[in-house]
């Protein structure tokens, strides 16, 4: 009997909870630990973000579904990794700490075989004086924020009505912030919520971001064949914004929000500010600060985390120049170099280095995206690691299940509004998720899966995969047939 | 209708036409992309 324990109930944690689930036999034991009682498809948190749907629309309780699919749930946070056990216990374990109601605080030890870390992204609001909903900026990366952010966005369309002029940023609030894609999203969906409610001429909406082009995403943009042309995604989104009639900033680095200003610092050194009365600002994001003890109690995070956070897998960490990055040096499996039974997935892995050129202006800030990783990798990772750790416990000769990000396609379904008629998105397809432009020397990716457009398919698109991922997230009959 | 400012940030990128717009919003149309696209999704899925 094998005792898995998983760390975090996101689209990663959760994916291979079940997966592992459905390949166990009940004799061996899989735990999840997360501190939220519920499961929220975050990707539709924009759509609360503008009042177009409602918490309990993005979320559900999970404690039912683990229920039912036999898996303990103890909602908990994680707080230290002890992987050689300590003086008095022989196996690994995890120390937790409830946030579950009425057990809030109390602490466990949790033994494990196999560890997969799931924990996601902090939200390093803390990294930029002022950003933040506690302060002076709004977010849609919990269903929380979200819900707040909606709710302020309907008091400014009710001044508008009234006939006054507001200004809305929307974009990234560091230099180092990835899930350029969410803002994105949400920058278009405000537009086009401030048509519906005929005040879109008293709105002023300026993108804000570290992106070096518009378009760039964190991925260095994508080339893709538009219009008799292989043309760069930097058009595409151009067009959009103006198409959309949106001024953009980019290549800034965040340095202050102030209640209705944002300052920045660009590239070029030049410092700006921004007047605003509406600002949706994305924090950057670090590892949730777990720590890790060897069996004497001594600190070794830093032997299993890489600086920011993030756990060290089977990637090349060896710091090198752009020029040198190689899509080899992705990880593959997602194990820890020094912990065989410890696998980390999502957002959770660090990564080798970023996918967008590291930039620095003549201060020395650095201001370029880090890497995304997106719903769908961090869905498939969370299954190959599951099957991997599966044919671990049951012994099987096989080598580890491989998912590399640069041999991994990704479909990223952006909204730009919503409505069954009238709604549209940006559909985008790439493949590898990491360029390779050894392999594909005029565009970095198969130029024949790397494609996007813009229409009323993108909206249904992504509507249905709201309902198709909560499906499947309920682990309801025949859920495994959803993909990842 | 997107008022360009000659030499400032708008005037350089590409707007469609009115048929790119409307082709965008076109039910017909759209429904053909729709399962284009969830084709073209799924063989991408495939290869993981
Ligand atoms: C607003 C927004 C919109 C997005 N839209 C899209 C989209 O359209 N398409 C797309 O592909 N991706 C999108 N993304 C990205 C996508 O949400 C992430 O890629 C995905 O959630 C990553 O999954 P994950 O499991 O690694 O992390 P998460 O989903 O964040 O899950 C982390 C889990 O770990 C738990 N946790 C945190 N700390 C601890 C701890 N100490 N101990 C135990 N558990 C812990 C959390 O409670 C949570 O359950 C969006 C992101 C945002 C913020």
């Amino acid at each position: 009997m094998a005792k898995l324990v998983i760390l975090g109930a996101g689209i990663a944690g959760h994916t291979a909870a079940l997966h592992a689930r459905r390949k166990l036999g009940r004799e061996h034991e899989i735990i999840v630990i997360a501190p939220n009682s519920k499961w929220n498809w975050i990707p539709s948190n924009i759509w609360v973000g503008v009042g177009w749907m409602k918490p309990e629309q993005v979320t559900f309780e999970l404690a039912p579904v683990y229920k039912k699919q036999h898996i303990t749930f103890k909602q908990a946070r994680a707080v230290s990794i002890h992987p050689q056990g300590d003086s008095s216990h022989a196996q690994p374990f995890v120390s937790i700490e409830y946030t579950l109601p009425g057990k809030a605080g109390q602490t466990e030890q949790v033994a494990y075989d196999y560890l997969i870390n799931a924990t996601g992204p902090k939200l390093n609001f803390a990294a930029t004086e002022g950003l933040g909903p506690e302060k002076n900026s709004l977010s849609v990366c919990t269903y929380g924020h979200a819900e707040q952010t909606a709710g302020i966005l309907k008091e400014h369309i009710e001044r508008m009505k009234k006939g006054e002029h507001l200004k809305f940023v929307v974009g990234t609030g560091h230099g180092m912030c990835t899930c350029q894609g969410a803002a994105f999203e949400y920058i278009f969906n405000l537009e086009f919520e401030l048509q519906k409610a005929g005040v879109r001429d008293k709105a002023t909406i300026t993108w804000l971001s570290n992106e070096v082009e518009l378009g760039d995403f964190g991925i260095g943009g994508m080339l893709l064949k538009r219009g008799g042309y292989i043309t760069h995604s930097r058009i595409f989104a151009e067009s959009l914004f103006t198409e959309r009639g949106l001024d953009w900033i980019t290549q800034a680095h965040v340095t202050k929000v102030e209640k209705n200003r944002t300052h920045y610092e660009l590239l070029n050194g030049e410092t700006g500010t921004i007047e605003h009365d509406f600002a949706m600002l994305l924090p950057p994001f670090s590892g949730v600060g777990l720590k890790a003890f060897d069996k004497e109690g001594t600190d070794i995070t830093s032997d299993l985390f890489a600086a920011n956070g993030f756990m060290k897998v089977d990637a090349d960490y060896t710091p090198k120049p752009y020029d040198q990055w190689k899509p080899s040096d992705w990880p593959k499996t997602y194990q820890n170099p020094l912990y065989k039974n410890i696998f980390a997935v999502g957002i959770a892995f660090a990564p080798p280095h970023g996918i967008s050129k590291p930039m620095k202006n003549p201060n020395g800030t650095p201001i370029n995206p880090t890497p995304p990783r997106t719903g769908m990798p961090s869905g498939v990772m969370g299954r190959i690691v599951a099957y991997s750790i599966v044919d671990l416990i049951k012994s099987r000769n096989k080598p580890l299940r491989e998912a590399s990000m640069a041999n991994m396609g990704a479909a990223c379904i952006a909204s730009a509004g919503a409505g069954l008629f009238n709604g549209s998105g940006v559909s985008m397809t790439m493949y590898p998720i990491i360029p390779d432009f050894d392999k594909y020397p005029e565009t970095g990716r198969d130029i024949k899966y790397t494609t996007g457009e813009i229409g009323l398919a993108g909206h249904w698109i992504k509507h249905a995969l709201h309902y198709a991922f909560i499906y499947k997230a309920k682990a309801l009959p025949l859920w495994m047939a959803v993909p990842e | 209708m997107v008022k360009r400012n000659p030499y400032e940030q708008n005037y350089y990128p590409p707007v469609p036409t009115k048929l790119t717009r409307w082709s965008r919003v076109s039910l017909l149309w759209q429904s053909f992309r729709f399962i284009v696209l969830n084709i073209k999704i799924l063989r991408m899925v495939r290869k993981h």
